[in-house]
């Protein structure tokens, strides 16, 4: 029979707990899962990844919507839970009430936010979820801005880094004398401010904050002392605490978390808890790794199996790209403690172990961190570590013997030593998984072992052991290739393919060793791409390695039919265009007619077999392809200009439209968007724009690498011309820059991250010879791509087989 | 007894590519990969239901356009660490000509 199980929270803790429970068992519970955030479960830990850009919100969401629908939970997200009827067993929320069999709460914890005046400021920001994430990336969007984060600790530091990645002004408030004073002694944490100042951070250790300034919005924060720093957002980052609200209302047992037992249990017997709102045994806990192991014991528990939970000690990463800090257990001074230090001033290497009746307690390493697991597990285990006195601090390696390689290290780990803190997977359970499932990349590990997916700081180890298990046969990913066919990466590929003269996708397989017969889906388009921009005139496109999307020249819904966006000129149309557009919605039953954000109008939800008919309609009305599926130039959105506007100071539709007959067409590695706007107001929203055009009353601006999509980017000025025609030139040769150089499916932003503005500067506008023969490249390319692809299938007959089934079987 | 029905000619079906067959069980995907072998898998992807006929085509193997689960398309199973799968429908080349099981995709016969 299936009990009803009703999880409040749905977070890392409660995920994790669902996981292990259905393992033990897929359907003894009927489980409701109640979540205040708007999604399901993602990997809190990667917010700061996500920050600094270095990963997307879809890289770190650990559960999908196919997960959640798998194991049948009935998910209600953005529902946040009111009240629990102990008596009655139901829990109120907007939705009504739920009853339970068993109630798992799984609440976490709230940031704290430090009483002082203005603290309600729009513009105060904490760091806890995606939506603070989202807030603090727009703030820093905008060119010039300024960011105080409150607290030097774990968090507040991996929002400052990220901040200042982000092209954010970052000063660094700490009450404490030094950083990140529960983890790091005073000289590591002089490292890593010394670390973080070299990378333009400002920091101010005893700072304490008395007032956040400003009217409706933050303007800065003002210290007890009266210094004053400027700030667009204040970040507050000085500490969580358990979130027992619901608890205590409902009248269960809380301290400072709610209490439970050995077993999860709270002081109601049907009412168990997991997670930062816990407190087991006196202790809270803040980092996943305890949460991971409670969620164990709760599953178990549920089952009616015996477990125990005993409480846990943790080891803390910084996860601040290019800093390497670890530090675990106890390592204040004391009477009845020893240390052992190591430095090496030159490489900024600062190693600390405390022992205690010769065992190690604490733990500190700045700089080289590789033995951290070790010192942990020794810790952990409480070994007697008086043989080894002597060479201790020189790591695992060191234990009898000269350190060899560099791979010595992890190879003399024993097969206990855990690896993944997070996940809890030592060694001999990645070693064999590699070995008994022929797992041959991090990827694999992590899909079969989970070492390495939460917060990955563990991945270098990890892929230490597999170079270790697999020997010559691993390469360690540090330059990432292409894809699982081959070895060399992107721009290793696209440089032979000049080089060697390579002009077809088989003569690439062959002469650069391809490890697959065929390729995959993932190298096919892209080397079809690199042919085809290398090779213009040469080089037939392979029809075969396009997306579909590209195929048939309309954009996949998640349906399987598809949109048709037709293209107007700089946005402009008129009554006979919009009269076909409206007749051609009838005729084939669009459901959805949407105008988008390039300025032109979307039918969505056309069925394939009809995309010919529809094209050939519009076609005779004098519309072509808007190519709102192409990697290649999208829209040229504008503002009306001095035809219209009393602000226009040029004519930026009549720029708009030419530079977008004289651009569409060409391939690019993503997609293009343009815009030009007729004067510094930015109707046309140019500036987040991959190039945007601003006019001026001496003439235009033309910006660079902009992007409005899951990173918001603004641009850069690229330069000021005064002439249409310069403005053209300048744009042709730009995307044929962009075109020559760029790995395919990276923005024009992420060329421009990988390659330097001055280059593009120095090749588009210093230098008028080669702006000049770039845009004549463009143009002989645009020779053989500046064709409707509409037009060919729906009268032409191209590509029929595309349209219409091959057989029907009655 | 298997009766084999005639669904067209290799040469209907792109290199490394593949067709849609319409049949009383829904659509089933007809691939045909570099070196001519054909097979053919229900329309539909184990993950999200997407068009795997509309897929890229490369090895033995086709990756959906939607989510880029790779499905072998001797077994249907998907491969790597997703699990899943979708069935296969007996198909054969004779002198040219593609022929499927009509048992396979006839509906008394899926109801089994
Ligand atoms: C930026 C950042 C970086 C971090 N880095 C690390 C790290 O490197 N290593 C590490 O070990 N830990 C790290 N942590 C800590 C780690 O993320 C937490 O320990 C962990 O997420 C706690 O899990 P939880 O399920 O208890 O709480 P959460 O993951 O916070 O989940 C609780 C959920 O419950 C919801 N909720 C609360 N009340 C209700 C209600 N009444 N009704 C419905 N829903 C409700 C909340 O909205 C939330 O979504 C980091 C945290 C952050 C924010
Ligand atoms: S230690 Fe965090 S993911 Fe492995």
């Amino acid at each position: 029979m299936t009990q009803k199980l009703v999880v409040i929270g749905a977070g890392m803790a409660s995920g994790r707990a669902l996981e292990e429970l259905f393992a033990l068992s897929p359907d003894a519970w009927e489980v409701t899962l109640f979540g205040a955030e708007p999604r399901g479960n993602y990997n809190r830990l990667m917010l700061s990844p996500v920050l600094a850009g270095e990963k997307t919100y879809e890289e770190i969401v650990t559960h999908d919507d196919a997960w959640y629908r798998d194991n049948r939970v009935t998910c209600r997200f953005g529902e946040k839970v009111t009240g629990i009827d102990r008596a009655r067993k139901v829990v109120i929320s907007e939705g009504g009430e739920t009853p339970y069999d068993k109630l798992i709460v799984a609440t976490g914890s709230q940031p704290f936010i430090i009483p002082v005046p203005g603290k309600d400021l729009p513009g105060v920001i904490t760091f806890r979820d995606l939506d603070d994430v989202n807030r603090m990336r727009a703030a820093a969007a905008k060119p010039g801005a300024k960011a105080v984060v409150i607290g030097g600790g774990l968090l507040g530091l991996e929002a400052a880094a990220g901040l200042q990645v982000q092209g954010m002004e970052v000063t660094v408030l700490h009450l404490m004398p030094h950083l990140m004073e529960r983890q790091l002694d005073p000289a590591a944490a002089y490292l890593l401010q010394k670390e973080l100042e070299g990378r333009g951070i400002r920091v101010m250790c005893k700072a304490d904050t008395g007032e956040i300034m400003g009217e409706t919005q933050v303007e800065g924060v003002r210290l007890k002392d009266g210094t004053e720093i400027p700030a667009d957002i204040v970040v507050m980052a000085v500490g969580i605490r358990p979130d027992t609200a619901l608890a205590k209302e409902a009248g269960l047992a809380v301290g400072r978390g709610i209490h439970v037992d050995d077993q999860m249990v709270t002081s109601d017997e049907d009412i168990l808890a997991v997670g930062e709102c816990v407190e087991h045994d006196g202790n809270v806990y803040g980092l996943v790794a305890p949460l991971y192991e409670m969620g164990k014991v709760l599953a178990k528990t549920l089952m009616g199996e015996a477990a125990a939970y005993k409480g846990s000690v943790m080891s803390t990463k910084l996860k601040v790209t290019g800093v390497d800090l670890f530090s675990a257990g106890d390592f204040a001074e004391g009477e009845d403690r020893d240390e052992i230090v190591f430095r090496d001033p030159s490489r900024g290497v600062y190693k600390r172990l405390v022992l205690r009746e010769d065992r190690i307690i604490g733990a500190v390493m700045y700089g080289e961190t590789a033995d951290g697991n070790w010192y942990f597990g020794l810790l952990k285990d409480k070994a007697d570590v008086s043989e080894m006195r002597d060479t201790l601090v020189f790591g695992a390696a060191f234990q009898g013997g000269a350190r060899l390689d560099p791979m010595a290290a992890v190879a003399a780990l024993p097969d206990d030593a855990e690896i993944c803190g997070c996940n809890g997977v030592c060694k001999g359970q990645i070693v064999s998984a590699i070995t008994e499932k022929g797992l041959t990349g991090l990827d694999a590990v992590k899909a079969h072992t989970k070492a390495s997916s939460s917060c990955g700081t563990c991945s270098g180890l990890v892929e230490q052991i597999l170079q270790m298990t697999l020997g010559g046969d691993y390469q360690a990913q540090t330059v990432k290739p292409m894809c699982p066919c081959t070895e060399l990466t992107h721009m290793d590929v696209r440089r032979l393919i000049k080089s060697q003269q390579l002009k077809s996708i088989p003569a690439v397989m062959q002469e650069l060793g391809w490890k697959t017969s065929c390729g995959c889906a993932s190298c096919r388009p892209a080397l079809n791409y690199y042919l085809l921009c290398d090779w213009p005139g040469e080089y037939e496109d392979d029809y075969q390695s396009r997306f579909i999307n590209e195929r048939v020249h309309s954009n996949i819904q998640k349906d399987g039919t598809f949109s048709v966006v037709p293209r107007m000129w700089g946005g402009i149309t008129n009554p006979a265009e919009l009269r076909a557009i409206a007749d051609a919605a009838e005729k084939y039953n669009v459901p959805t007619v949407k105008v988008t954000g390039g300025q032109r109008i979307d039918l969505l939800g056309v069925k394939k077999d009809d995309l010919p008919k529809i094209w050939k309609d519009l076609n005779a009305a004098g519309l072509v392809s808007g190519q709102a599926y192409a990697k290649g130039l999208r829209t040229v959105k504008t503002c009306v200009g001095t035809d219209h506007c009393r602000f226009g100071t040029q004519d930026s539709v009549g720029l708009g439209i030419e530079l977008e007959k004289k651009l569409w067409g060409s391939w690019t590695p993503h997609k293009v968007k343009m815009a030009v706007t007729g004067c510094p107001r930015n109707c046309a929203e140019a500036t987040c724009k991959d190039l945007g055009v601003v006019c001026v009353d001496s003439g235009f601006e033309v910006h660079i690498g902009g992007a409005a999509g899951l990173h918001v980017k603004a641009t850069e000025l690229l330069c000021k011309l005064t002439s249409e025609e310069a403005v053209v030139e300048h744009c042709a040769a730009a995307i044929q820059l962009y075109r020559e150089e760029a790995q395919y499916l990276h923005r024009m932003y992420k060329w421009i991250d990988a390659v330097g503005l001055d280059h593009v500067k120095a090749r588009v506008v210093e230098d008028a010879e080669s702006r000049r023969a770039l845009a004549d490249r463009f143009y002989y390319a645009q020779r053989f791509m500046q064709q409707d692809p509409w037009s060919e299938r729906a009268s032409e007959g191209v590509h029929a087989h595309e349209f219409a089934p091959l057989a029907e079987i009655a | 007894m298997t009766e084999w029905v005639d669904i067209g000619a290799l040469e209907d079906i792109p290199v490394r590519g593949a067709r849609k067959l319409k049949t009383p069980i829904g659509c089933v995907g007809v691939f045909r990969t570099a070196a001519n072998e054909v097979f053919a898998l229900v329309d539909r992807c184990p993950h999200k239901g997407g068009p795997l006929s509309e897929g890229i085509v490369h090895g033995r193997a086709v990756t959906c356009p939607l989510h880029n689960w790779v499905i072998a398309l001797d077994t249907g199973l998907a491969q790597g660490a997703d699990e899943g799968s979708v069935p296969t429908v007996p198909v054969k080349l004779a002198a040219g000509r593609v022929l499927v099981d009509r048992g396979a995709v006839s509906l008394a016969q899926a109801a089994e």
